[in-house]
């Protein structure tokens, strides 16, 4: 049996390659393309997701206490707002701790620091279940007898919904599409390698290479271009992600929408473009050989 | 060895090519397939290495016997042999030295006896000085010698030749004849098949005659039968 000779493979993969310059650059540009638009619906879904957590986790709706209330009137509202489906916790705050949070939060700001707790409503913060749902439950929460208003992010949070579903919608279908295009394409590319290799092909036959001998040079083909695609791509996308949170950076002073750092993310997105441009390049080179091989 | 056992041969558009025929061709024989043009030569070359499977009958090249497209033994039966055509069929990309490297490489050859052994067979074969030349800047008869210098690089122990001299002139014909016979004198097997008919009668060896898909003599020294043929 013929040992795996993978640098001759190699080589050979890279003179197919180099063999047809035009149509390699076709093949691996399109697969880069492909892996671009896909590399980034998915980073946007991902940034969208993230953002919905901390949303959920860290911002909880305020709904403030009517004045007339006194604090035991107040605090004996818990279990009313409790029982509002999409409510899991309610804590209430009273003036004095109010001013407390809030002049620790903004301690720059000392023309507070003498200030009247009076101005600050007593309030319950309330932690929502279901950010999707935090519309319906903001109207209850309003309607109950004692609450006055309700404070929330709810644009915010509906933008960023709608974002993250564009965008997982977006990527899954063209994920499907574009990697379909992207096999297609490398296999066509491949195709012509093996007509202009037909001659050799065949002489190899009749001597006695082994079908796999004869197929690893244009599997090793595939492989090299969906890599240089994938490798590209993520090149590309670091550049194209760098620029995007600095614009984002500019335009965002109350950092409202927090972008992931590239350095949290590159790993995975070296790996799958890596991986999913070995997988178009091996899938276009498998389509591509499959057929030649008998007799 | 080689044996044909009732061996008929249709094509996929109805032609019977081989229409019945036994053969045995011992290890060391020389053998000379002849017959008219259509008799069916090409097929039976065919049929031996293994890219026609018969419709009837068995086939069996030295020790193996392929039953099937997909049979694994294919490449190791091919192995056994070394086939030269009529067009020569040289990478014209690749110079004489890379188009016998490219073959050894093929069957697993390693780069060492890769580089000791295509220069020693060139010497054999005269073509040392072309080792770096194309295929396009040899003549019919060097390039026709490269040919067999591939089939031979391999150490078959089987060669199969179809038309080998059907491009060159008749000097030319008669050196790569008697470059076969110093190949068969070394041991090999070797099966020609020819239109040569002054070639074939000069050497006394065995003359299988084909016609219309069936043996009509196989005897040693001439080139039987009434018509002309070619
Ligand atoms: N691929 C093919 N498909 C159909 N018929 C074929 C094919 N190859 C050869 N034939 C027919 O089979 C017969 C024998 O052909 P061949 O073996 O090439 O003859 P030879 O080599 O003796 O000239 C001829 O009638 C030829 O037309
Ligand atoms: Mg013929």
């Amino acid at each position: 049996m013929v040992k795996h000779n993978f640098v001759y493979f190699f080589r050979e993969g890279l003179k197919n390659m180099s063999s047809h310059r035009l149509m390699s650059f076709t093949a691996i540009s399109m697969t880069l393309g492909c892996l671009l638009i896909m590399g980034t619906f998915t980073l946007v879904a991902v940034n969208a997701a993230m953002n919905l957590s901390t949303l959920a986790n860290s911002n909880e709706i305020v709904a403030f206490v009517d004045e007339t209330l006194t604090e035991q009137q107040g605090r004996a509202l818990e279990e009313k707002l409790l029982s509002i489906p999409n409510i899991t916790a309610a804590r209430y705050i009273t003036r004095a701790e109010a001013l407390a949070a809030y002049t620790e939060k903004n301690p720059q700001e000392e023309l507070f620091r003498d200030l009247d707790p009076g101005i600050f409503r007593d309030r319950y913060a309330l932690t929502i279940e279901n950010l999707e749902q935090i519309d319906l439950t903001v109207r209850r929460v309003e309607h109950t007898d004692g609450i006055a208003k309700v404070n929330y992010y709810e644009e915010m949070a509906s933008g960023i919904i709608t974002v993250r579903n564009v965008a997982a919608i977006v990527s899954a279908a063209l994920i499907g599409v574009l990697f379909v295009v992207s096999v297609f394409i490398i296999s066509n590319t491949i195709r012509l390698t093996t007509y202009d290799r037909r001659e050799e092909i065949a002489i190899m036959k009749i001597v006695g290479a082994t079908n796999a001998f004869i197929r690893w040079p244009f599997v090793y083909e595939g492989f090299l271009m969906g890599m240089i695609a994938g490798g590209l791509a993520f090149l590309l996308q670091w550049g194209l992600y760098a620029a995007v949170t600095g614009a984002v950076a500019e335009n965002d002073a109350q950092r409202l929408f927090e972008i992931l750092p590239f350095s949290r993310i590159w790993l995975p997105v070296l790996g799958s473009f890596l991986g999913t441009g070995m997988l178009v390049g091996i899938g276009g080179s498998m389509t591509a050989i499959r057929r030649f091989l008998d007799v | 060895m080689i044996r044909l056992k009732d061996v008929e041969l249709e094509y996929e558009n109805g032609t019977k090519a081989i229409q019945g025929i036994t053969l045995t061709i011992e290890d060391g024989e020389f053998v000379f397939l002849v017959g008219p043009s259509g008799s069916g030569k090409s097929t039976i070359i065919k049929l031996l290495t293994g890219e026609l499977l018969p419709t009837f009958g068995r086939v069996m090249v030295n020790g193996f016997s392929i039953m099937n497209v997909r049979d694994p033994q294919i490449p190791l039966m091919r192995r056994t042999l070394g086939v030269v055509y009529q067009d020569f069929r040289l990478i014209d990309k690749k110079t004489v030295y890379d188009n016998l490297s490219f073959v050894m490489r093929a069957v697993g050859a390693n780069p060492r006896e890769i580089k000791d052994r295509i220069p020693r067979i060139l010497h054999v074969l005269e073509l040392e000085d072309k080792m770096q030349c194309y295929p396009r800047e040899l003549s019919g008869g060097e390039q026709q010698r490269v040919a067999i210098a591939r089939a031979l690089v391999n150490h078959p122990s089987t060669i199969i030749a179809d038309e080998p001299t059907g491009n060159l002139d008749p000097d030319r014909s008669m050196d790569l004849m008697r470059l076969l016979i110093r190949v068969n004198q070394m041991g090999t097997t070797v099966v020609v098949v020819t239109h040569a008919r002054e070639l074939v009668n000069r050497f006394g060896k065995r003359v299988v005659t084909l016609d219309a898909g069936l043996i009509t003599h196989d005897a040693v020294g001439r080139y039987v039968g009434g018509r002309r043929y070619g």
